[in-house]
């Protein structure tokens, strides 16, 4: 299989971290220009970190940039709430979905469940005016109900839960029958622990897709105190003939990553698992 | 404990029906064993005694009381499935705990119970372990134990033992005996072994494509079966058939080569010269003193099992083709002829029509 001649390790440990080095560097750059001055930034572009790390990244927390006029906390909290509100709805509609459609036998059964595939098709993109519409006529605009509401079916996630039940054996179902057990006691009891690494996997999924949310966000909130922080960084760029405040900017790209980094790594093990392997 | 009683029951699966009408009457603490081969119906009915299937038309009652409309829970009866069906994310402690949570025992019972079964069933130092953890058998006692804590009025088994290896089989089913007779609950049993049916059972069903075949205690079906298809399926290897006709007298019947086989029992004047099928056991045929024989077997193969062996020929009179079960070891020349006796009480005459067994 894998020959263990020197060079080769060599060779392959240089690609490896010529890959890293170049996925890093960006990142590493926004660090470095987090931690200046404006000035510095902009005379000449430092390489190494400066001095001013806490100080801006205190002010863009609670101050923010120049002319967004909401404060990168402010926003944060707000991203946060999007990003939980969709990863949480999602998963508990499309649990509570594929239950229904693999353990419910009801009339048009499985034209309800191509009515949910079919939707996989059209990206939000592509509905994204009826959407706009609807979403302004229940008067959703600057409102979390707003930000997360729309984009909380998924897909995606009940056909994956579709998938996973419809191999949990029916003995199951019929033995929780047997022990005196109702629907939702084997659904709450049984179906929901049984799929908890599938969905710790779809937890970070959808955290970091709900995190990173950029169109939707940006046509339904005029109100700065709604604003995501994805909209926000691109607001503080907008700057016209001025001078963008890239130490803010910078320090504001920094914290915007920590997040869905955090969940990455606590969520990792479970992550893997989920994707890898089904418990029996 | 309870009584269980099937009246005529009928079960169909849209415009199909697959189960044409059984009755029954268990007594309370039988053991009875439902057996026949695979698609013949017999986990249906073990489905639709649980309460998992509904039934098309009859009646169902356990302990004197009406079921068909309850569900499987208020019915009193635990399960043992043939995959056990163990709920993987839980320890033994739980799953076999979880029946009576729901239930609402109170906790110093419920643990009670659960360990008083463990120990039955030798799962104690088992209980803080996931199904997983487990091997097949104790998968198997785990599926029981969690039956015994309900302390029902009914033990469903469906095939619990296909998925055990050959030597664990033949232990839990010796454990399984052994348990019905300390707990004395009654007990339906589902297999296609008819090892399993005869050792276990106080009574069989046997079951030919939804039709109950014969009911009765293991020996009376092996020694008097009631058709031709229970002839067949119960015994290993199983029965010879052959076409013969009954004797004018109806005392002998009279095989295709001119031989008369004497029936014992009765005569059955009223069908004399009717055209019957003759069912012989391989383990009945003896070896005869040559010329003395009332059939020439030719043997076209011997297969030394070491306690026994199977002889496979065929008669010299009309290429009938027999197996012939002979105790202790025997080598065989092929072509040789083999003399062999038969005794008239081994012999089973059924109707070529209906194949229902004449005579008693």
């Amino acid at each position: 299989m894998v020959e263990h001649r020197p060079w080769l390790t060599f060779a392959t440990h240089a690609v490896l971290i010529i890959g890293c080095l170049i996925i890093a560097f960006p990142i590493y750059i926004t660090f470095v220009a987090s931690t200046h001055t404006l000035d510095e930034i902009t005379s000449s572009f430092p390489l190494f970190p400066g001095r001013h790390m806490i100080e801006n990244y205190h002010a863009a927390l609670t101050v923010g940039s120049g002319e967004v006029g909401a404060t990168v906390g402010r926003m944060m909290l707000n991203s946060a709430v999007m990003a939980f509100g969709i990863t949480f709805g999602k998963i508990f509609i499309s649990l509570l979905a594929a239950y229904a459609v693999v353990y419910f036998k009801f009339r048009f059964r499985m034209f309800f469940f191509w009515l949910i595939f079919i939707t996989l098709m059209l990206p939000v993109e592509v509905r994204i005016l009826p959407t706009y519409k609807v979403a302004a006529d229940l008067k959703m605009l600057d409102s979390y109900p707003g930000l997360i509401l729309p984009l909380i079916a998924s897909a995606t996630a009940t056909f994956l839960f579709r998938q996973f039940f419809m191999t949990v054996p029916d003995e199951l179902c019929e033995a929780v029958r047997i022990d005196g057990g109702g629907p939702m006691r084997f659904f709450f009891d049984i179906l929901i622990p049984m799929s908890r690494t599938s969905i710790a996997a779809l937890f970070v999924i959808l955290f970091i897709y709900g995190w990173n949310q950029y169109l939707w966000p940006l046509l339904i909130t005029t109100d700065e105190s709604y604003y995501t922080l994805l909209i926000g960084i691109k607001r503080m760029l907008d700057v016209g003939e001025g001078q963008a405040d890239w130490h803010i900017i910078m320090a504001s790209t920094m914290l915007a990553m920590i997040p869905p980094v955090l969940v990455v790594i606590f969520m990792q093990k479970q992550f893997v698992k989920g994707m890898t392997e089904t418990e029996k | 404990m309870a009584d269980v009683s099937l009246k005529d029951i009928y079960k169909a699966f849209g415009k199909i029906e697959v189960i044409h009408g059984i009755s029954c009457d268990m007594r309370d603490g039988e053991f009875i064993v439902i057996l026949g081969p695979s698609g013949c119906g017999k986990s249906t009915v073990l489905r639709m005694i649980a309460g998992l299937e509904v039934i098309t038309k009859g009646e169902i009652s356990i302990d004197g009381k009406v079921v068909n409309r309850l569900e499987p829970a208020d019915r009193d009866i635990a399960m043992v499935f043939q995959n056990y069906a163990l709920y993987p994310h839980m320890t033994v402690y739980k799953n076999m705990a979880y029946g009576l949570r729901i239930r609402r025992m109170p906790k110093a019972e419920i643990d009670q119970r659960v360990r008083t079964a463990a120990e039955i069933l030798e799962l104690t130092e088992f209980l803080d372990r996931k199904p997983r953890q487990l091997s097949g058998g104790q998968r198997q006692r785990v599926a029981m134990g969690r039956c015994i804590v309900r302390e029902p009025k009914v033990f469903l088994f469906d095939e619990p033992l296909s998925n055990l290896d050959a030597k664990l089989r033949v232990q839990m089913r010796l454990e399984i005996r052994k348990l019905h007779e300390e707990l004395k609950i009654t007990s339906i049993y589902v297999t296609h072994d008819q090892v399993e049916a005869m050792t276990l059972g106080d009574r069989l069903i046997v079951m030919d494509n939804g039709y109950a075949a014969q009911i009765g205690s293991p020996l009376e079906v092996y020694e008097r079966p009631g058709t031709i298809f229970v002839a067949g399926f119960i015994g290993s290897p199983s029965m010879n058939f052959m076409d013969v006709r009954m004797s004018s007298d109806g005392r002998s019947v009279e095989l295709n080569g001119g031989m008369h086989l004497p029936l014992q029992r009765e005569e059955m004047p009223s069908h004399a010269g009717q055209a019957v099928t003759l069912g012989i056991r391989p383990e009945h045929f003896e070896i005869a003193a040559e010329g003395a024989g009332l059939l020439n077997l030719s043997i076209d193969h011997a297969e030394i099992l070491g306690a026994d062996t199977l002889v496979h020929g065929h008669l010299v009179e009309d290429k009938t083709s027999l197996t012939v079960r002979l105790p202790a070891i025997h080598h065989f020349q092929k072509k040789t002829r083999l003399p062999l006796t038969v005794s008239s009480k081994n012999l089973h005459v059924f109707d070529k029509e209906t194949g229902n067994r004449m005579g008693k």
